[in-house]
């Protein structure tokens, strides 16, 4: 990049910091409850039942007739999985940049930053779920679906890296529509640096263990998220490298019924198992007791 | 006039000059065909390195292999379940000291392009080259790859078989290979596909390959819903190799001959050999802990952001 060009990107940065840094400096609370506005209804992908937000936020976003997982924000899924109070964020005050000056890349993230009240679709930090102690990461597939751009790429390291600081296991929450194509080959250099660093993980002897959820795709899936220790995956969820539009084109042919959802891959042999989104806490607890490190 | 165009112009007078037999009509067409491909080269565009690196007659991983390496055996399959021929690998020895090498490989004619799938490799193909680098940490022995493909192939059985995990395992091991890694990108550079060989200590381009994210054609169906701005997407995405030593993401440019790789073959060949010798020397003395280190930081430090320090900042707005 020209030295003039960078410079007027740091500058069109510097106009965006005062607001940004206002949201960040209200960080995340997981443990507020959502003022559910009433007379708010959502229509199941499953079954094309209509459900009261209440009732859907009851059952923890899972459709209460057909058990369709609807995809969750960051926040909503610390809220159903961690003690009360117990999440701390860690690595805030990353902002994306816009590398190649792609066309409406800056509006893009503003509008996602609104829309999601978070920096970036990745957050990160320290948590406890039946007061055991982990690092805990949350992809949010609200913001521009969780692709994985430089600062993505980056607090994915970082939360592997705190996780090796502190000598705890890390829990990863996947999803991801794949590569920040607005970051062109910034975005897939991402992918070595989050194998990387999981890599430096497992050498440290700590539990990885990747909960894949809807939708989980393509340089997302062929990184981090396939290297866990323990790979649990949400019912139903679509999960594979190619998307299935490209594959049918590529190949011209229909693709088998329940292709690339999360029974198709256990039964190919690809994941661990797969947990209904009520009995993740349990489980969780579950693997994180049989993983506890006596301290040495 | 896109370079595969201007070629074509090139081709005529290179007609021309067969049929000629006036020594002074030779030589005035032989410095009109200089001054032409002179010409033609320069100012080339991103599409035009597209079409370069595609080009149907560009040297393939094959033919740089049979001739800057000695007694190269193959080595097949990945013990799991076939033999991917859109990646060949196997051992060689280079300037006399045996090296681990991992190519994929495009075919140049219909026929050849359909047994390597067009060099787009099956889980089995990550998975033979993931077998042989191990070899190569093993026995203690340099690993060369050469990066030639559009990506990954998306289908029922790449995906059925694991593409995903096939890819990741790579990107994984090679994080930290013990031994030095040098990657060579020939002409196509597609995605996921390609850094599953391409975590290098060292990554080199020749002069008119693409390096991205996604093909360019995919990259305009994706962000602007229309498949035939592929030509401005090239342009747009950065892929040519000196967009990419600008952003420090490979170490050098392999220049290549007048009017590219696919014009003079030797000439290409020389230009790999010196850049490869340089570059597995630059590791001669460097231990297994310093291989790793550069190679980890080298990655980890890739990337386009900004970081505020929050801390210091939060007592300033509220
Ligand atoms: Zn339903």
């Amino acid at each position: 990049m020209k030295p003039d060009e960078l410079k007027s990107q740091l500058e069109k940065q510097k106009q965006f910091k005062h607001r940004l840094m206002h949201k960040q400096s209200q960080s995340i609370n997981p443990s507020k409850q959502p003022d559910v506005p009433k007379g708010l209804y959502k229509k199941c992908d499953g079954c094309g039942e209509t459900f009261s937000a209440k009732k859907l936020e009851k059952h923890t976003q899972v459709c209460p007739s057909c058990g369709y997982h609807f995809r969750l924000k960051a926040v909503d899924r610390l809220r159903y999985l961690v003690d009360e109070h117990s999440f701390k964020e860690k690595g805030l005050g990353y902002i994306s940049l816009d590398p190649l000056f792609i066309e409406g890349y800056e509006q893009k993230l503003e509008d996602a930053k609104q829309k999601s009240n978070i920096d970036e679709a990745y957050i990160y930090g320290y948590a406890r779920i039946e007061g055991m102690p982990l690092v805990i990461g949350v992809m949010d597939s609200y913001f521009m679906m969780a692709s994985m751009g430089s600062v993505v790429g980056e607090k994915i390291a970082k939360s592997a890296e705190y996780a090796i600081q502190k000598r705890l296991p890390l829990v990863m929450f996947i999803a991801s529509g794949g590569a920040r194509m607005q970051e062109g080959i910034f975005s897939l250099m991402q992918m070595a640096k989050t194998s990387g660093a999981i890599k430096r993980l497992h050498e440290e002897g700590l539990l990885f263990i990747s909960v894949l959820t809807h939708p989980t795709t393509g340089g997302v899936s062929a990184s981090h998220a396939t290297l866990a220790d323990i790979i649990i995956a949400e019912p139903n969820a679509l999960i594979g490298f190619a998307g299935p539009r490209v594959i049918k084109q590529t190949i011209k042919q229909d693709l088998p019924e329940g292709f690339q959802r999360s029974e198709f891959l256990e039964e190919k042999g690809m994941i661990d198992t797969i947990v209904h989104r009520h009995n993740l806490r349990h489980t969780l607890h579950k693997l994180l007791s049989m993983h506890e490190v006596s301290g040495v | 006039m896109d370079i595969l165009e201007k070629e074509k112009k090139l081709l005529k007078l290179e007609e021309e000059l067969k049929s000629l037999d006036d020594p002074s009509a030779i030589k005035q067409i032989t410095s009109q065909i200089k001054d032409y491909k002179q010409e033609m080269m320069t100012e080339l565009n991103a599409w035009d390195k597209v079409l370069l690196a595609r080009h149907p007659k560009r040297p393939n991983a094959q033919d740089v292999i049979d001739h800057i390496f000695e007694d190269f055996i193959e080595m097949k399959g990945d013990r799991l379940y076939s033999d991917d021929r859109a990646i060949i690998g196997g051992v060689a020895f280079y300037k006399d000291r045996p090296v681990t090498i991992i190519a994929q490989q495009k075919g140049k004619t219909t026929e050849d392009n359909i047994h390597t799938n067009f060099g787009m490799p099956h889980p089995e193909g990550y998975r033979k080259a993931l077998r042989l680098m191990r070899q190569a940490e093993k026995f203690k022995r340099p690993i060369v790859t050469f990066i030639d493909t559009p990506g990954a192939f998306p289908g029922i059985g790449a995906e059925a078989r694991g593409q995903s995990n096939a890819i990741s395992e790579n990107l994984f091991a090679m994080s930290d290979m013990e031994v030095p890694v040098i990657a060579i990108v020939l002409g196509e550079g597609g995605s996921g596909g390609a850094l599953a060989i391409g975590v290098g200590n060292h990554v080199y381009m020749l002069e008119h390959s693409i390096y991205s994210i996604l093909s360019p054609e995919g990259y305009a169906s994706i962000l602007w819903k229309d498949s035939t701005l592929a030509q401005k997407a090239a342009e747009v995405m950065k892929i040519t190799a000196s967009d990419l030593l600008e952003f420090n993401m490979i170490e050098g440019i392999i220049p290549e001959p007048l009017g590219g790789a696919h014009h003079d073959y030797k000439k290409t060949f020389d230009s790999i050999d010196q850049t490869l010798d340089q570059a597995l020397q630059s590791f001669n003395n460097k231990t297994a802990q310093e291989i790793k280190d550069q190679r980890y930081n080298k990655f980890r430090s890739l990337g386009f952001f900004q970081r505020f320090n929050y801390d210091n900042l939060k007592g300033v707005i509220s």
